[in-house]
């Protein structure tokens, strides 16, 4: 795929593509009360917090644009595009709610009404498919790099509360690597309750921000202060940094999240276990695997 | 074995004059004592540090000896040749028992310092690898002193994990292979002796290579003529008349000569398997290089430029062939063929096998396979180089396309796996952390947007909540600021004082070592390995407490930064712990006695 033809942004237009988490395992768990953090932060308010934050993120230039994408676990899809509002209908902040609220409630049937004819949403499947989120973004991005010359900064903010499905590994560097490519930075907000690995490796290769705010009742003060800015703003800015970033991989074979693995020496897939083929470019691995002592063990009976 | 003695004369070196006295040689040594009893050159030599002897030729001039040692050589000069090789053969014998009886005496030079586990045959080349490559690395040193010396690892346990060190040297010790010399066949000029017409050349065979290498129909006429047409030394004298006549400028005599003797005519002749190189390679210059626009820099055109060869001005003869082969065609063709470099490795013995050998290297790539190739890439730069930017589509950008060998492989595979895997993980999970089925869920979520829809905006975050997380930020953007350092190449290292610094990387390097050690020995088959594990688990224990020490005495400034730096470092220890532990439970779960007789 052609990449875009010029990078003659703007550079204080931004456009925002922001994902949301509407896994419901996980904003269910909450219902119960407890420690979990969707208790803490249920759904309704967990709204209440990023709507606002989408409307400033519109009010800090004329020029921004902001896209909404719900992720779901059956499917993904467009909630809002500021862009496509009508001359006098975007101006007004509570159109701009209701409207959102109506489309994520659509989208909320829609996506029960898939997982019902299959049996993945019954299998135990809990992640969201931040994967099929992430390429909608990146392929909206890539449409506003073809509109023209002149085009608004893009970025990718990630709001994820369920954990990562490590089968999705593959999808997720892939989009994380266009992005990349494409420089288009990819923040993350994790709500949920453990770090997610795929988001810390997305900001970090991406250059985005990662944060998972400890706070959740603060939750807007946190998308204001620290994902709000601007791409050009950034450069001036103390933003924070992450300690240190999970580079675990998944294997290839049965996407388990791996410390140690095979790699295969043709294409670099990830394996558990050893193959005796390569399951992505057909390498062939003749040798049995080497037991780690065997070469020791030959040496000391020499 | 008898003894003898004969009157000689020690010759310091080979200008020098001897110094007349009596060498006497026995089974063990050799002894030369001087006339003159004032004289400091007695010598006493044992005949194991001779390497080799070498003796003048019978009949030559002087009858010498000469027994070399490393570093030098004894010299003597004996009276006659019968004296000399009556001790000649004497040596001889002495020598080659000595070879036959210790056939290394390098043994000695196994230093104490390594000493090889028993069992391990290690030859005195790889010694002196191993000790070369600590000398030459105080990290590896200071580690093979800190495990092997205190026999946490073997000998050979500790370097099999450097085969990789090991190895890499042993390729450098191959020979370089020496190229072409860089000075020109010209040089190599015919010696007359003023009194006849005589005109000598000498060819050595790397002066024969090097015709080959340069003159590619010199070459081929030599496949083609000898010996089937005459013999080498025929061939050569013709090469070398030629070549005078093309020197001396003798033009008509050349002509002359050339009609009459149709494979002198062949060294006389412009090359022409060159001529096809060179155009061949004029076809594959860059497109965009203009050689018409440069010709008038030269100054050749004008008066008293040029350049001289053998003493006179090349003379532009348009109408003889053999004057187009001009110096600077001469140089060119020669820097090629010494840039090039010798293709092949043949001893410059027989000139007929290294011509079949370079033959040989020739034929690999042909110019005309590359040929298609090449013109299609000179077309492709040519449109790059002349192209008009607006009036073309953005570039492409080089990029490997995803490649799958058998997508239905890929995507089933992984497909029954990740459903497999998954239902043996969640079934736990699930249980513990959502009670809500589906549908449920689903119910909820629902309820929850309808929530936000009637209750509306209001109140988005408490004022105190607000200052708690702007509090919180600033705390951990300032000490992330103050603890991972302001620029990202900025080490936290080296804010630590040196010595706390040292001793950190000293235990992490040590920390890998072990942990390498470690993880390599599992599965555990034997009881080697079982020792072996044993061993090191006490040496990690060692560096964990060593590394809670350092955690302690640091000064309160840097506790949190040590404590960071090593927080990594003890997790990897735990792992191995835990690792240990967990396999210790097995063995125990499975009968307590293992195959060898080890049980805990």
């Amino acid at each position: 795929m052609a990449s875009a033809p010029s990078k003659l942004y703007s550079d204080d237009v931004s456009l925002v593509v922001v994902l949301l988490d509407a896994n419901p395992f996980f904003w269910a768990a909450g219902a119960g009360g407890g420690n979990h953090p969707a208790a803490t932060l249920p759904f309704a308010k967990f709204l209440d917090h990023v709507i606002p934050f989408l409307n400033s993120l519109l009010l800090m230039n004329q020029l921004n644009q902001v896209v909404l994408i719900a992720t779901g676990i059956n499917t993904c899809g467009y909630i809002y595009d500021s862009g496509n509002g009508g001359p006098e209908g975007s101006d007004n902040v509570s159109e701009i709610s209701s409207e959102i609220l109506l489309r994520l409630e659509e989208f909320v049937c829609k996506d029960r009404k898939i997982g019902k004819g299959t049996e993945r949403a019954m299998g135990g499947s809990v992640s969201s498919l931040l994967s099929g989120s992430l390429s909608l973004a990146l392929c909206y991005v890539q449409k506003v790099f073809r509109s023209g010359a002149i085009h608004p900064q893009p970025r990718i903010l990630c709001l994820q509360a369920s954990p990562d499905g490590p089968e999705q590994y593959v999808a997720v560097m892939n989009a994380i690597f266009s992005a990349q490519r494409s420089m288009v930075p990819i923040d993350s907000c994790v709500v949920g309750v453990q770090h997610s690995a795929f988001l810390q490796q997305a900001s970090y290769i991406t250059g985005g921000i990662y944060l998972k705010p400890p706070q959740l009742d603060g939750l807007f003060q946190y998308l204001a202060a620290v994902f709000a800015t601007d791409l050009q703003s950034r450069n001036f800015l103390q933003l924070p940094k992450p300690a240190g970033v999970d580079f675990r991989a998944s294997c290839f074979c049965h996407k388990k999240t791996i410390d140690m693995g095979y790699v295969c020496s043709v294409c670099l897939s990830i394996f558990c276990q050893h193959q005796r083929k390569c399951s992505t470019c057909g390498s062939e691995f003749n040798q049995a695997p080497r037991e780690p002592n065997s070469a020791s063990d030959t040496i000391r009976k020499a | 074995m008898h003894t003898i003695n004969k009157p000689t004369k020690y010759r310091i070196s080979l200008k020098e004059p001897g110094i007349p006295g009596v060498l006497r040689m026995a089974e063990e040594r050799f002894i030369f004592t001087p006339h003159d009893p004032r004289s400091l050159l007695k010598l006493d030599v044992p005949f194991r540090s001779i390497k080799v002897h070498k003796f003048s030729k019978d009949g030559s001039k002087q009858a010498l000896l000469n027994l070399l040692h490393e570093g030098g050589g004894y010299i003597f000069e004996f009276d006659s040749f019968s004296d000399r090789n009556i001790c000649r053969d004497f040596v001889g014998k002495i020598l080659g028992k000595l070879q036959a009886t210790c056939p290394s005496k390098d043994d000695k030079t196994v230093p104490d310092k390594t000493t090889p586990a028993p069992g391990e045959q290690l030859s005195p080349m790889e010694m002196e690898h191993r000790i070369k490559l600590l000398r030459d690395d105080s990290e590896l040193q200071r580690l093979h002193k800190q495990f092997v010396m205190t026999a946490i690892l073997t000998e050979s346990e500790f370097w099999a994990t450097r085969k990789n060190l090991l190895d890499d040297t042993t390729i450098k010790v191959t020979k370089q292979r020496t190229g072409f010399k860089s000075t020109m066949l010209a040089d190599i000029r015919p010696s007359t002796d003023g009194r006849t017409n005589k005109v000598t050349f000498s060819l050595t065979p790397e002066i024969i290579h090097q015709i080959f290498a340069e003159k590619p129909a010199v070459h081929r006429a030599f496949l083609d003529l000898v010996p089937k047409k005459m013999s080498e030394k025929d061939f050569w004298t013709k090469y070398c008349r030629a070549e005078y006549l093309h020197r001396t400028n003798n033009s008509v005599a050349a002509a002359a000569e050339a009609a009459e003797d149709e494979e002198l005519a062949v060294f006389l002749k412009h090359d022409d398997i060159l001529a096809d190189e060179i155009r061949h390679k004029i076809r594959r210059v860059d497109p965009t290089l203009d050689m018409e626009a440069d010709q008038a820099d030269d100054y050749i055109h004008l008066q008293d430029h040029g350049l001289l060869r053998d003493g006179g001005k090349e003379t532009v003869d348009a109408e003889s062939e053999l004057s187009r082969r001009t110096l600077s065609q001469d140089l060119n063709r020669h820097a090629a063929v010494v840039l090039e470099g010798r293709a092949f490795d043949v001893e410059l013995g027989d000139t007929r096998t290294v011509a079949e050998a370079l033959a040989r290297s020739k034929k690999g790539p042909s110019l005309e396979t590359f040929d298609k190739n090449e013109s299609q890439e000179r077309l492709e730069k040519a449109c790059r180089m002349t192209e008009i930017e607006d009036l073309r589509g953005p570039h492409q950008l080089p990029y490997a396309p995803l490649f799958i060998k058998d997508p239905r492989e890929y995507f089933d595979s992984q497909q029954a796996n990740a459903l497999r895997a998954l239902g043996d993980s969640n079934a736990g999970f699930k249980n513990t952390d959502y009670n809500f089925n589906l549908e449920e869920s689903y119910a909820y979520l629902m309820k929850q947007i309808s929530e936000a829809k009637v209750t509306g905006l209001n109140d988005i975050v408490q004022s105190d909540v607000a200052l708690k997380v702007l509090n919180g930020l600033n705390q951990h953007l300032s000490s992330t600021k103050q603890h991972i350092g302001k620029g990202p190449f900025e080490s936290v290292l080296d804010q630590l004082p040196s010595r706390t610094k040292d001793e950190l990387m000293i235990h992490w390097s040590s920390i890998q070592e072990l942990l390498r050690h470690f993880w390599s020995s599992y599965p555990i088959t034997t009881g080697y390995l079982y020792n072996k594990v044993l061993r090191l688990k006490e040496a990690m224990t060692q560096i964990y407490n060593k590394l809670q020490e350092i955690k302690e005495s640091v000064q309160s400034d840097y506790r949190h930064l040590v404590s960071l730096l090593v927080h990594p470092m003890l997790q990897a220890l735990d792992a191995a712990f835990a690792h240990y532990d967990s396999e210790q439970q097995k063995r125990t779960a499975k009968g307590g006695a293992m195959p060898n007789g080890f049980f805990k």
